[in-house]
């Protein structure tokens, strides 16, 4: 006779109350495929934890955002965020539909200039920009967006040594009725520094002021606020015209464009209650396009949204590796994803679904990770089905900064893979082996040996 | 060990403690438990009918059962005077 499919003994005590309206539904509806290839499979291949990045999402996406932004505005113009998700094929799917690069170091500005991407469609944004960085910035006539009085200074000293004008836009930071406030980066609006830099850059003579860009906060969960910001830039382009005779090229918003995850604390799911990009696109647009610049001279809309463009196109496959109660009974389980790798996990309630069908009865468990660190902690309360040891789970929307915020701590990185839009899996970076750590490492030779 | 006598079960996994009047949703193989120890079984014969019944190894239902007997404890479904 064959045997049942098992499930492990549960018993859940029932509470009378009000029922909770801002519950977050139980995820009981497995995740079997991501793009029709098998999680399944992916981890028999590709070994647990993994993560799995969709082209067809970071596409759909891309031309979501698009469609929201160019229907409303004519020029616009997307640079894709490097430090959001800088793999290469990540970028290179930004690049391929029309994404400029948006760099914040060297190291990144060298990695777009090796994925191919033209010096002159690299904005060059952050605090910590080299003398060498600005150099080959400058040579390449990048567009460099001006961050702090030393940075502009540096770029003057640079133009008596190469010969050319630099390509600058200032970034400026504002009220927008948000809180907190972003005044550490660029040059406050409404002091008066902002307009003190554009006066030095525009008298010096020897720089070309392209733009004038803006980054209010992240995770920004109101439009309006974009729309504050487009209102205080745009006053200061056509201030700059009726000064100096001088129209800028473009507007650059910067990012902090919501995803669709949920907030730690938050009543209700992200996926209802975050702006979308029309409503992104409807704040901006409309401010622009109702101050007054001169006919023709409306400037290039440039976006650097990163989160809002990746997060859902990302996935991490892990497996169960033990089941636990706490003290006080309280079912706890423990996973091969940790905070190492979930970076995101510390703010977000990300959603987990089981990766292969379960019953509906559930246990509400605490999701912690592998790292014998207390604060490795997944998700403090979820309902998720019986679980047992083996069993896979799908963390969703963490395709922003998870790749790149992640730490090399306690254990190795894993395997990513990208499923093309033929379903096809394609190693995009190879899991971290020991010597990928030790390698770097050099032992003195006193402390060669030992004896125990 | 033994499991209050005057807990009620229904074919449906509904549990009713009367004695705090307190209610329970127990899964079907938690039913089956639980009406196995009310026949007084011991663990070993409730075991071996979960191993032959079911598809999994020795060490997950062993282990699985001592976490569910921990659960009826904790809501006061077993009698505490019994050793477990």
């Amino acid at each position: 006779m064959e045997k049942l499919r098992y499930e492990r003994p549960v018993i859940k005590k029932l509470e009378t109350g009000m029922p909770n309206k801002f519950g977050l539904r139980t995820e009981y509806a497995p995740m079997t495929h991501i793009d029709g290839v098998a999680v399944k499979k992916l981890i028999e291949d590709y070994g647990s934890p993994l993560y799995v990045i969709s082209e067809s999402t970071i596409r759909s996406t891309y031309k979501k955002a698009k469609k929201a932004f160019s229907t409303r505005y004519p020029k616009v113009q997307f640079a894709w965020s490097y430090k959001t998700n800088y793999l290469n094929a990540v970028c290179n799917v930004f690049h391929q539909e029309g994404s400029w690069a948006e760099v914040v170091s060297g190291f990144e500005y060298e990695k777009a200039i090796r994925n191919g991407v033209d010096g002159k469609k690299i904005i060059f944004n952050g605090p910590d920009k080299t003398a060498d960085d600005l150099r080959k910035a400058i040579q390449n006539e990048s567009l460099i967006h001006i961050d702090h009085l030393d940075e502009l200074y540096t770029i003057l000293e640079l133009t008596e040594e190469l010969e050319k004008r630099p390509k600058v836009a200032i970034r400026v930071n504002m009220d927008t009725g948000i809180y907190p406030m972003w005044d550490r980066f660029g040059f406050n609006y409404e002091n008066g520094q902002a307009w003190d830099a554009l006066n030095k850059i525009m008298r010096s003579g020897k720089l070309e002021l392209m733009g004038l860009h803006c980054h209010i906060g992240t995770f920004m969960l109101t439009a309006s606020a974009y729309a504050v910001a487009a209102g205080k830039l745009a006053d200061l382009a056509i201030g700059i015209q009726e000064k100096y005779n001088h129209s800028i090229k473009y507007i650059d918003l910067g990012g902090g464009f919501a995803s669709k995850n949920t907030l730690k604390g938050a009543y209700l799911p992200g996926s209802d209650t975050n702006p979308t990009f029309d409503d992104f696109a409807e704040a901006i647009s409309t401010t622009l396009l109702n101050c007054n610049f001169r006919n023709n001279e409306l400037p290039l809309l440039i976006l650097e949204t990163g989160r809002a463009l990746i997060d859902d196109a990302g996935y991490l496959l892990g497996t169960v590796i033990a089941n636990k109660r706490t003290s006080m009974g309280k079912r706890t389980t423990i996973l091969d994803i940790g905070v190492n790798l979930l970076f995101t996990a510390f703010w977000y309630d990300h959603k987990i679904t089981p990766a292969q069908p379960f019953t509906h009865y559930t246990e509400t468990t605490q999701l912690f990770g592998p790292l014998c660190m207390n604060i490795d902690v997944v998700r403090e309360n979820i309902d998720l089905p019986l679980l047992n040891k083996g069993d896979h789970l799908v963390v969703h929307q963490i395709g922003a900064y998870n790749m790149t915020q992640w730490m090399q701590f306690i254990t190795l990185r894993p395997n990513i893979v990208m499923i093309d839009m033929e379903s096809k899996v394609h190693l995009v970076r190879e899991n971290e082996k020991i010597e990928s750590i030790t390698n770097h490492e050099r032992m003195p030779e006193h402390l060669k040996n030992f004896e125990l | 060990m033994k499991i209050n006598k005057n807990i009620a079960i229904s074919d449906s996994g509904f549990v009713f403690n009367p004695v705090n009047g307190e209610s329970f949703s127990v899964n079907p193989i938690g039913a089956e438990i639980i009406d196995m120890m009310k026949t007084e079984k011991s663990y070993e014969e409730i075991h071996k009918t979960l191993i032959s019944k079911y598809n999994a190894d020795e060490a997950t239902i062993e282990k699985d059962y001592f976490d569910f007997v921990g659960l009826l404890k904790q809501h006061n479904l077993i009698d505490n005077n019994e050793e477990a």
